[in-house]
């Protein structure tokens, strides 16, 4: 009784709204969910072919991870921006706009600074364009959420799915190659190491994603309902 | 035999619920149940009646059914080194010494990581530990060659258990065959050790002071050859008279540990159909299919090549073949409705190669020596009849096994490749199994819902 009435009486002391703090709880989340509990690839099962095609070595999926964030955290920051004057009917071609022109700045700026790495990655950065997470995101999150919002979400989803290809690519270029960052381990180590070709096809990513999405999902206890 | 239980039954309430090995009961269960038959009855409810042959029992009778390849593989694998270097007239129980000393370590490390990877999960899950590892775990090393490096066997029988299936719930669960599994998995991982091209006869090493193989020695199984330049060339051989049908039947050959001999899968399958833990269906139903796919192969590459037989012959085919399937889907039932549907299946097949001019030289090997070389007889008796991955009704069998059949003589014939073909066909109609009984149970239902008079 006496603490429904002081809540009553506080929300009446404070009528004026106290701006959220810049990582209040739900903002960590934001931030934090889609890093684990509802990872992209693991747990909405998007972008699995960017996923088994550059995870061959880690460098280039390092790149490529560097360009998904970038895309998606300005994406979802220049769509939230602009969400309230977007016709609903046309959204998707307005998106599509924001995300072909963030790519091709992306894919420019490979091209000028790191060539042989544009000649690796070029066709996997263009297809970022159609990659179903910066789509999802820009749908389900930006189109109706605050630009610090969205670009706090944009980090979310784009370190969560950075965090599993890398993982992806580390297992599957240590394995398949026997190196990590094109330095050769096992050479170094001594160890006379018989490179498993099955890693270096894209069943090796399969595989090893199939075993992260089930470690992950005996640790979180995940159920799909 | 008393004196074991009495043992067993000694030890039970340390590992009974507030035992102090509680935790390993299942491990414990496992061993118990191994070796007696548990004292389970028919309950008083319910319509299940349960009698003493259980799946450990059934799963022993395969093992049973394996040890004529196994003994076979051994006594073969010293066979191969003794001919491969030149001592033709070494004695019987060298050849088994040999062939033992390179199997028995594949058996020991196939056994040791299944087991105790199985019995890590059953303890971990606390499930009563599955049997399924006993059959696989000889599998595994019966469709090895003899020189694979023990890591891989290892690494192989580990991803099999694992990711073919524990992922998926453990035995009974998997989709696909775990001994192809472990094979399918080396085969792609290090296809150098194993891809069948080459033979893999036992040179011996340095431990036991092993010579060198003859001079002239060419490493290439029949199948390589085949696939090269048809059956012809297998006169070329090193050994000019070793791949005669009558030695491709008996096993005398270069090959996998177990595999070579028809004769040995033979005996095993008289023994799983006997005892009715193997199905017949299957067994009969790959042979026939490879059969007959190799026969219209030949067929074909008559036809094609020698050109005796125009046009007219063609379209008379095209149409024989699409009558009997019309005739088959209106007034065949039963299970010689599946037969005869996958068969015009492999007719359509055939008459569209015959219109398109395929011809390759593989086509000309006769189809009984398709029956005996490589894989095929192994497979066919001890790999698609695995109960948990095959088809599961009468009619579902015959498609999946004339299936297999047709399939691996399709891939050995047009996939250069992979010179074998027994391996990827039972791997992917293991996939199909459940589609096709899911068709056959709808058509059954279809039919008895037709008659219901209601």
């Amino acid at each position: 009784m006496s603490t429904e009435t002081t809540e009553v009486q506080s929300e009446v002391k404070e009528p004026k709204k106290v701006s959220e703090p810049l990582l209040s709880k739900r903002r960590k989340q934001i931030l934090s969910d889609p890093l684990n509990e509802d990872n992209p690839i693991t747990v909405q099962v998007l972008g699995i072919c960017s996923a088994l095609a550059v995870t061959v070595k880690l460098q280039p999926t390092l790149i490529m991870s560097i360009a998904v964030i970038f895309v998606i955290v300005f994406s979802n920051l220049i769509i939230s921006l602009m969400r309230n004057l977007i016709p609903t009917r046309v959204r998707i071609i307005v998106q599509l706009a924001v995300i072909a022109s963030l790519v091709t700045i992306v894919s420019e700026v490979l091209k000028a600074y790191s060539y042989p790495m544009y000649k690796v990655l070029g066709a996997f950065v263009g297809l970022i364009i159609t990659n179903c997470i910066v789509m999802g995101r820009l749908e389900a999150f930006a189109m109706g959420n605050k630009p610090y919002d969205s670009l706090l979400d944009g980090f979310g989803s784009g370190f969560g799915y950075a965090w599993i290809i890398l993982t992806v690519a580390f297992f599957r270029e240590l394995l398949g190659s026997g190196s990590i960052f094109n330095f050769k381990v096992f050479e170094e180590l001594g160890i006379a190491y018989q490179a498993n070709s099955m890693m270096v096809d894209s069943v090796g990513a399969f595989i090893i994603l199939g075993i992260l999405i089930w470690v992950q999902r005996y640790v979180t206890g995940y159920v799909e309902n | 035999m008393k004196f074991l239980q009495d043992i067993f039954e000694k030890q039970k309430p340390h590992f009974e619920k507030g035992g102090k090995w509680e935790k390993y009961y299942y491990i414990f269960e496992a061993h118990y149940t191994l070796l007696f038959a548990p004292k389970d009855v028919t309950s008083k409810k319910g319509v299940q009646i349960r009698d003493a042959v259980d799946m450990k029992r059934m799963m022993m009778t395969v093992i049973i059914a394996l040890l004529p390849t196994l003994i076979f593989g051994i006594w073969n694998v010293g066979h191969q080194h003794f001919l491969a270097t030149g001592q033709e007239a070494a004695t019987i129980l060298d050849k088994f010494a040999i062939g033992a000393y390179a199997v028995l370590p594949i058996v020991i490390v196939s056994y040791a990581t299944g087991l105790g990877i199985e019995f890590t999960f059953a303890t971990i899950r606390r499930h009563p530990v599955n049997e399924g590892f006993l059959v696989s775990g000889m599998l595994i090393p019966l469709i090895m060659p003899a020189t694979i490096p023990l890591w891989q066997v290892a690494l192989a029988t580990a991803f099999a258990v694992i990711i073919g299936k524990e992922v998926f719930g453990g035995t009974g669960m998997n989709i696909l065959n775990v001994a192809l599994t472990a094979r399918a998995f080396l085969y792609f991982a290090y296809p150098g050790d194993i891809s069948g091209d080459n033979v893999w006869t036992y040179f011996g090493d340095s431990l036991i002071g092993m010579s060198d193989p003859v001079q002239a020695f060419s490493g290439a199984t029949p199948l390589a050859m085949a696939a090269a330049d048809g059956i012809s060339s297998f006169s070329n051989f090193w050994l000019s008279d070793a791949y005669t049908f009558q030695n491709m039947f008996l096993g005398v050959i270069p090959g996998s540990i177990g595999e070579t001999s028809t004769l040995m899968a033979l005996i095993g399958a008289a023994i799983l159909i006997i005892t009715g833990v193997g199905s017949w269906r299957i067994i009969l139903s790959v042979f026939g299919g490879a059969f007959l796919m190799g026969y219209l192969f030949n067929f074909i590459y008559d036809i094609n090549y020698t050109g005796q037989l125009g046009t007219g012959v063609k379209v008379a085919f095209l149409v024989g073949t699409i009558i009997l399937f019309i005739v088959n889907q209106k007034f065949i039932k039963g299970e010689l409705k599946a037969i005869i549907g996958v068969l015009a299946g492999m007719l359509i097949f055939t008459a569209v190669m015959l219109f398109s001019g395929a011809a390759s030289e593989f086509m000309k090997v006769p189809a009984q020596f398709h029956l005996v070389m490589g894989g095929m007889a192994f497979g066919a008796v001890y790999m698609a009849t695995d109960p948990v991955t095959a088809s599961h009704t009468f009619q579902g069998k015959w498609i999946y096994g004339i299936m297999i059949g047709a399939l691996t003589v399709l891939i050995r014939v047009f996939n250069p490749a992979y010179p074998e073909g027994i391996m990827l066909a039972i791997l992917l109609m293991n996939v199909f199994a459940p589609l096709i009984d899911i068709y056959v149970v709808k058509a059954n239902k279809k039919r008895r819902l037709s008659r219901a008079t209601v």
